[in-house]
């Protein structure tokens, strides 16, 4: 039989139980003023006040060596704080990616020096990283890299251009894929990654790219002979596809990649509330029913990497089956409920819907395209 | 161990023709003579109970195989129903047993009367577990007799019997057997899915068609990544469920239910279409797994029951209340 374990997730323990409750309290007391209009930005939200706060608490950098500023606590309570972040709509902009991906990087790939100057402030919440992987003629196609770092003695010359970077404005590292070696054509050989600063760094500029509901999160940033210190390679040169592949495992295995519209769910539940329509009720138990078995897959997949699995299988099937109920939800409740998405509205239904219907397209794409992650399931299967 | 003694006893028993006489309606009663020796009847109860022990991952594995093996015989019935009368205290099952639950039935003058509808395999069965309000009966086949014949949409017998019957054996019903036959089938419809993407795979494989396997060309290959997602969806859907039964959540029960039910139907649509028209034949064994999703999806309650329970409770649990109502379950 065609086996793709699941194994059986960690049940909340009583203090697993007791974190939860003491990450609610620190929500609600941290951001419940906040609007569900702002709240349904979900990971979008950038607060460096919030950040900092979540350090402060030792919520960032919780399964990191304490002596990089982390905790040293399991996998599934760090999964904990990120999903009930998520589900609170919290501001998480200013830690996300630092959290997620770039630290871990960093301590699987980065030098001495690398890990004692950068994760602790990560895990204190002062420093935020943006990806620095698609450029305008590589997307999904990676390796098809053309961004060109040339060393020079004690520095590389980068030269080349990435977008989409989410948060490169405000924040203060990408984590840079590029070509050290050979051409295009080489593919994965010869690609390298850099730590680059976003401020300060000479020949680097950022442009906004502004989306289709007129937000500035994703950027450009145009390397134009920009200098970068030689000892902020990451890992090993050359060695770049094999870290990036690792980073992308991280990026495609949590909650974020099905809870991104729960707003939605809260504000659909507030208006059926007192209908007497079955129907509806169904609709939403289905809903619900979905949701709470993806995010049993996805605490499941959280359980293999505490156990140092590859779940790259996993991980796809929870992000591509996740994508499609966090961006379905819109349309549900468009059946439920006849109500014209406003953006501008502050009133909590119209206002949330319209910023989900915004976004939602945006869902399938990021992180690894649902084509991409559909062939990455098929080659699991061993068609390729 | 248990699954493999499961695997070689249906593997070796079960051919097409076996397959055929179940389609009548024809109880194989040889089969169900090993199925006892095996003791499976038993095999979810634990060592005290006289059972197996098995770990929740054995039960479940055993409860997929009968799907994935497409037995044709009410065995996860029979053994839901000898965990629901070891836990009230009732005599166990002494052959094949059903589950149901019959609000609708009367005490009067202490005979238990009424009908229950669309019981797996009535007419072989040695005594059906029943729930009337939070009471438990173990009504024994002469307490019954058939009222109406009934086909499930693989044939198998569900036919209706009219009850009547001196109760003697009661206990309060330690939990519902809607929610245990709902979590039984929830596990077959993943096992059942794991052969049909197993087959989806092998025929994709296998069949060229324009110079190259099927399975070459992308648009195949993510209807197989879909089909996928739904085995994993209903895997974890049954694990899910059997949790929440376990400690008598029945909104848990719910949504694993939900989930798998679901993943029965858009699973076996995904395996249909990559077959192409063999199959929708009885000449392909996939008809076998098809079929049988159909049936079991809409079994013990069916959909609409299960999810306006859990919408309901989503909707009063309102929009402060629903993330910690979903982390519950």
């Amino acid at each position: 039989m065609t086996n793709i374990p699941f194994p059986a997730p960690p049940a909340d323990s009583a203090e697993v139980l007791a974190l939860r409750a003491e990450f609610r309290a620190f929500l609600d007391q941290q951001l419940g003023h906040r609007s569900p209009r702002q709240r349904s930005d979900n990971w979008y939200g950038f607060s460096r006040d919030f950040s900092l706060a979540m350090g402060q608490a030792g919520y960032l950098g919780m399964t990191w060596p304490k002596q990089y500023g982390g905790h040293e606590r399991s996998a599934y309570e760090r999964y904990v704080i990120v999903e009930e972040s998520l589900a609170y709509g919290a501001p998480v902009g200013a830690h996300w990616i630092a959290d997620r991906q770039s630290g871990p990087s960093i301590i699987k790939f980065g030098t001495d020096e690398q890990k004692e100057t950068i994760l602790p402030r990560i895990a204190a919440g002062e420093l935020a990283f943006g990806i620095g992987m698609s450029e305008p003629d590589s997307g999904s196609d990676l390796a098809a890299t053309r961004t060109k770092a040339v060393r020079d003695g004690d520095v590389y010359r980068v030269t080349g251009t990435k977008v989409w970077t989410s948060f490169a404005h405000e924040a203060d590292y990408v984590i840079l894929f590029c070509r050290t070696s050979g051409t295009p054509a080489d593919r994965h050989q010869g690609t390298s990654q850099l730590l680059v600063e976003l401020r300060g760094t000479p020949g680097l500029t950022i442009r906004p790219i502004i989306d289709l509901a007129g937000q500035h999160h994703f950027n450009e940033l145009h390397f134009e002979d920009a200098i970068v210190p030689a000892k902020n390679l990451l890992g090993q040169e050359g060695d770049g596809w094999n870290q990036v592949m690792s980073e992308l495992a991280f990026e495609r295995s949590g909650p974020e990649r099905f809870l991104s519209s729960i707003e939605l769910m809260y504000q659909l539940i507030e208006v059926l509330k007192g209908r007497q329509d079955d129907a509806a009720l169904a609709t939403i138990g289905r809903l619900t029913a979905q949701l709470a078995v993806l995010r049993r897959l996805s605490r499941s997949v959280a359980a293999m990497l505490q156990n140092k699995q590859d779940a790259g299988l996993q991980a796809s099937i929870v992000k591509d089956v996740g994508a499609v109920w966090e961006q379905t939800l819109p349309d549900f409740a468009r059946q439920l409920v006849d109500a014209e998405a406003d953006p501008r509205s502050q009133a909590a239904y119209a206002g949330v819907l319209a910023n989900i219907v915004h976004n939602a397209p945006s869902w399938s794409l990021r992180g690894g395209t649902r084509e991409i992650l559909r062939g990455i399931i098929a080659r699991g299967l061993g068609t390729r | 161990m248990l699954a493999e003694m499961i695997q070689r006893l249906f593997e070796r028993s079960l051919d097409s023709a076996a397959q055929a006489q179940a389609r009548d309606g024809q109880w194989n009663a040889p089969l169900w003579a090993e199925i006892e020796e095996m003791g499976l009847p038993l095999a979810l109860l634990s060592e005290d109970q006289g059972g197996f022990g098995l770990s929740a991952a054995e039960q479940g594995e055993a409860l997929r195989l009968l799907g994935s093996l497409a037995v044709p015989l009410p065995v996860a019935e029979t053994m839901g129903a000898n965990r629901l009368l070891a836990k009230a205290g009732l005599p166990l099952a002494e052959g094949p047993a059903g589950l149901a639950r019959a609000d609708h039935l009367t005490l009067e003058g202490g005979i238990l009367k009424g009908r229950v509808e669309r019981v797996a395999w009535g007419e072989s069965l040695d005594c059906l577990a029943v729930a009337v309000g939070d009471t438990l009966y173990r009504v024994p086949s002469s307490g019954w007799t058939l009222a109406e014949a009934g086909s499930a949409l693989n044939f198998h017998p569900r036919p209706a019997l009219e009850i009547a019957w001196e109760a003697d054996a009661l206990a309060p019903a330690p939990c519902c057997p809607l929610a245990e036959g709902a979590t039984l089938r929830a596990f077959q419809i993943a096992g059942a899915l794991e052969a049909a993407l197993d087959m989806t795979l092998e025929h994709t494989a296998t069949r060229v068609q324009f110079g190259k396997p099927l399975q070459k060309n992308q648009v195949v290959q993510h209807e197989l990544a879909k089909l996928a997602g739904e085995l994993a969806c209903a895997t974890a859907a049954a694990d899910l469920a059997a949790e929440a039964l376990e400690r008598g959540d029945t909104l848990g029960v719910a949504a694993g239910s939900l989930r798998a039910r679901e993943a029965a139907g858009n699973g076996a649509s995904i395996a249909t279409q990559m077959h192409g028209a063999i199959g929708f034949t009885r000449e392909h064994r996939l008809h076998l797994y098809t079929t049988a999703l159909w049936t079991w999806r809409d079994e013990f309650g069916g959909q609409v029951l299960w999810a306006t329970m859990l919408g309901k409770a989503a909707v009063a649990a309102g929009g402060d209340g629903y993330w910690p109502m979903v982390t519950a379950l």
